[in-house]
């Protein structure tokens, strides 16, 4: 019973919503900036890499249209998107959809730069041990040292391990 | 006749160029030092045979023998002289003679004089110098030969270099002239620029090779070239700003980066080029990331490279696609051998590349050097892969795809943030080093606390004006996020780099007794590549400036007007006022419009945006613009959308601080050039007394 009343109230909010959205469309039709945001994510299907919004064709006047007279239809951003995928693929669109083999372009840098991060805190931590091992030894020449020739021999140690 | 002359200059120094890679094998294998000298001298040649075939061809463009395919496709009777001169970098063939040329100037600088002190090098200086002057004209001479003539043969008109059987000469009656696109002032400077940028990295490729070959691993390549790569750098890094500059004023899209795969193919280089110009440094002052700088340079060469190959190659459609042949395949083996005999060689060479210092601390200078490499191969890494993964997934999928700017922008902005960032700290630490003075005392961690609080020392009193900015923009009623951070990052890195040059100016200042401005003056002089280098970033954080003000807060709006009827945009109001027509006397019919700009009610100018159509009925859309240092307010005649006298479609973009971006590459390149001015020769320091040094002091 509940349920039945939220699908009720949903449809009645859903149907509204188009009632409206027809009635302003009867009354003001889609600006040129309405068509642009929407036209300068898609990619111009012919001339590539030139987004449609400012593509100068023939061909590209003709879709920017398109989105106008959907638009006047009532469809929704996605919805005139989606009509463009279908009608010459992925490739309209900005960036690849989030799918299958496409997720490839989204992870392989991420994976990469995840690598150069782990490759990078490895470098720090051998060059840090190698200091740290150094510093053992010279406190160990130190301790062991008695004479007075022994501060001599720490630097010649020490500079000897630099060079090495 | 002309044209065999022309031809026949490229087959002697293709000849020239394989001579000089012979002889200088020959002269380094059987120890002969005067073949050395015959293959330098061959080389030495190619420069002045490049010359003598590259103004044969200007001279063609020039008076317009319309019988060469070349000067055909590229010139019109009616484009300006200088437009036909520097159409010789307008197409495909004659861009890759002009790359050859600029090459074999750049072999000739490096080897001309001076040359002896480096004997060792020579040989293999010369192979890889030769061996890619080689590789370019071989594409001149086998596939794409700019002195190739037009025959009417049985029913066709074809190219060829030499006269086909029943064929006669074809001249037509005018060409096709210059895409529009490049009919532009910036035309002159940007591809030259991007060239030099591009064949200047060869050097510093060729005796890093040199050095991995005969095994002279210290950093005498190095130093030998370092004034070479801040050149590369230099020009290339003009190249980009000039070709945003182009785009704005040009492609009508109100911005100056359309993350087009051809623009990102001349910034990958750039991308591993400063990262090789910062690791430099750790291996000239401590010893260290040798492999790591081989690495880069391999990277950069194979770079430019690629990036010749994916203009001229036609492998991917851009607006820089006019340039489209079969020169592909040859592109990519060359890459693909010389990249693996470069690596092959680092590889045999990996045990004598040892670091000599070592890292002291995750905060020190050359840590966060690392930090800011591990940035730019991000951002290399994110570019590279934008550019290849669509073809990738082509083959795996068999559908298109577009990997346009929200990919790059969404995955290299933090980075860039991040780099912002880093280049404010990283000077400090090396003021921070100072502070371990008794590093054998001390705990890691308690050594990591003691650099972490040296370098906080320093930036407190710069990190204020930064809040205060950070305050300022919240009062302002900025929210947007990124704006924040990017902006905030910015105000730091200025605070702490002015900062830098005052507390020297005052210490040198104090010392010598000095007004601030001549110790300042005389503290550069002295020390040109560091204050050349914090000019550098002064620079970048004022074009860091214009990229946030123009990619977080621009505008636009777009409607047909009738005369008399305005639009608004950012409190400017734009007022359709008239349009005329007009034929030029190159031959394009004008369409102008003026349009009068107000602010706040109050008239400021009149703008005339324009869309020209030439003779062969290729448009072109010149904005209108006012410019300030506040914002710039771009103005478009739509063309695309169709003008009458009536009514006409004007689109207007309100960019804020976008001139600092122009404003800044002129500082960027001004620290360079204090960076890469010459200095005094000094003698050289063997790597080994400096190293013992260096441990203990600060990083320069």
């Amino acid at each position: 019973m509940k349920k039945n009343t939220i699908v009720l109230i949903f449809s009645l909010l859903v149907t509204l919503a188009q009632v409206g959205s027809v009635a302003a469309q009867d009354t003001n039709p889609p600006t040129d900036d309405e068509v642009n945001a929407i036209a300068k994510e898609l990619f111009c299907p012919v001339c590539e890499n030139t987004p449609l919004d400012v593509c100068p064709t023939e061909a590209c006047k003709q879709w920017r249209d398109l989105i106008r007279l959907k638009l006047a239809e009532g469809w929704t951003e996605s919805q005139i998107k989606q009509y463009f995928v279908d009608q010459y693929g992925a490739r309209v669109l900005s960036e690849p959809p989030r799918q299958g083999w496409y997720w490839l372009i989204y992870l392989i840098p991420v994976a990469l730069l995840l690598a150069g991060v782990y490759i990078l805190a490895r470098a720090y931590q051998s060059m840090r041990a190698t200091v740290t091992a150094e510093r053992v030894s010279i406190e160990e020449a130190k301790q062991a040292s008695t004479g007075p020739d022994n501060e001599y021999l720490r630097r010649v140690e020490e500079e000897l391990k630099k060079r090495s | 006749m002309i044209a065999d002359f022309g031809f026949g200059v490229l087959v002697i120094t293709f000849l020239a160029a394989l001579y000089s890679i012979g002889a200088a094998l020959y002269g380094h294998f059987m120890k002969r030092q005067k073949w050395v000298e015959s293959a330098r001298l061959a080389m030495l040649l190619t420069f002045p045979l490049l010359t003598l075939a590259s103004l044969t061809l200007i001279y063609l463009l020039v008076t317009g023998d319309f019988n060469i395919k070349f000067v055909y496709e590229v010139t019109s009777r009616d484009m300006p002289t200088y437009l036909k001169v520097t159409a010789l970098w307008g197409g495909q063939s004659g861009s890759l003679l002009f790359w050859s040329w600029l090459m074999a100037a750049f072999a000739t600088a490096v080897t001309l004089r001076k040359w002896e002190r480096d004997r060792e090098f020579l040989p293999w200086v010369i192979v890889v110098a030769s061996l890619t002057i080689a590789f370019f004209l071989g594409l001149n001479i086998f596939f794409e030969n700019p002195f190739a003539r037009l025959w009417q043969t049985f029913n066709d008109i074809e190219a060829y270099t030499f006269r086909p059987a029943n064929a006669v000469p074809f001249t037509a009656q005018d060409g096709r002239g210059l895409n529009p696109l490049l009919r532009h002032p910036g035309m002159i400077i940007h591809p030259p620029m991007l060239y030099l940028g591009f064949v200047s990295y060869v050097i510093p490729f060729a005796f890093a090779i040199a050095a991995l070959i005969t095994g002279r691993t210290d950093d005498r390549w190095i130093r030998l070239t370092r004034r070479w790569s801040l050149v590369a750098w230099l020009f290339l890094s003009l190249g980009l700003v000039l070709g945003g500059r182009w785009a704005y004023d040009v492609l009508g899209w109100g911005g100056y980066w359309g993350w087009d795969p051809v623009e990102i193919a001349a910034f990958m280089p750039w991308l591993t080029g400063t990262a090789f110009l910062h690791s430099v440094m750790i291996q000239e002052k401590r010893g260290m990331l040798k492999h790591w700088n081989m690495i880069l340079v391999i990277l950069t060469y194979a770079l430019v490279l690629f990036g010749t190959f994916l203009t001229r190659s036609g492998v991917l459609s851009s607006v820089h696609a006019f340039a489209q042949s079969e020169i592909g395949p040859s592109f990519f083996i060359f890459i693909g051998a010389t990249f693996v005999a470069s690596i092959a060689l680092l590889i045999y060479r990996w045990d004598s590349l040892k670091a000599e210092g070592q890292m002291h601390s995750m905060f020190s200078r050359e840590a966060l050097f690392l930090l800011n490499n591990l940035l730019f191969m991000g951002i290399l890494v994110i570019c590279f892969w934008g550019v290849i993964s669509p073809l990738i997934t082509e083959l795996l999928t068999g559908q298109k795809v577009t990997v346009g700017p929200p990919y790059y922008e969404r995955a290299a902005g933090p980075l860039f943030a991040l780099l912002v960032f880093l280049m404010g700290i990283a000077p400090l630490s090396a003021w921070g080093h100072t502070a371990v003075k008794n590093i054998t005392t001390q705990s890691g961690m308690e050594l990591e606390k003691r650099y972490i609080l040296a370098i906080a020392r320093l930036m407190w009193k710069p990190a204020i004006p930064a809040v205060l900015v950070l305050v300022g923009l919240l009062a302002a009623g900025i929210t947007n996020i990124y704006a924040l951070i990017g902006l905030t990052f910015v105000a730091l890195t200025a605070s702490i780099t002015f900062y830098e040059f005052w507390r020297a100016a005052r210490a040198r200042s104090r010392a010598q007794g000095e007004n601030l401005f001549l110790a300042l003056w005389r503290l550069a002089g002295r020390n040109r590549r560091r204050y050349g280098g914090y000019t550098i970033h002064l620079g970048v954080i004022l074009m860091a400036i214009g990229i946030i003000g123009i990619e977080m807060f621009q505008t636009e709006t777009q409607k047909s007007l009738a005369v008399g009827e305005s639009i608004q945009l950012a409190g400017y109001t734009v007022r359709y006022d008239s349009l005329a027509q007009f034929p030029a006397s190159d031959g394009r019919l004008v369409t102008r419009a003026s349009v009068s700009i107000f602010k706040d009610g109050k008239f400021i100018t009149e703008l005339h945006p324009r869309y020209d159509v030439y003779s062969d009925g290729q448009p072109m859309t010149i904005p209108g613009v006012r410019s300030t240092l506040a914002d710039d307010l771009y103005v478009l005649l739509v063309n695309w959308e169709g003008v009458t006298s009536q009514i006409a479609p004007f689109k207007v973009y309100h960019n804020p601080l976008v001139n600092w971006l122009w404003l800044g590459s002129f500082v960027f390149i001004f620290g360079t050039l204090i960076a890469a001015w010459p200095e005094p020769e000094r003698e050289v320091v063997p790597a080994q007394t400096r190293k013992t040094k260096a441990v203990y002091q600060p990083g320069d």
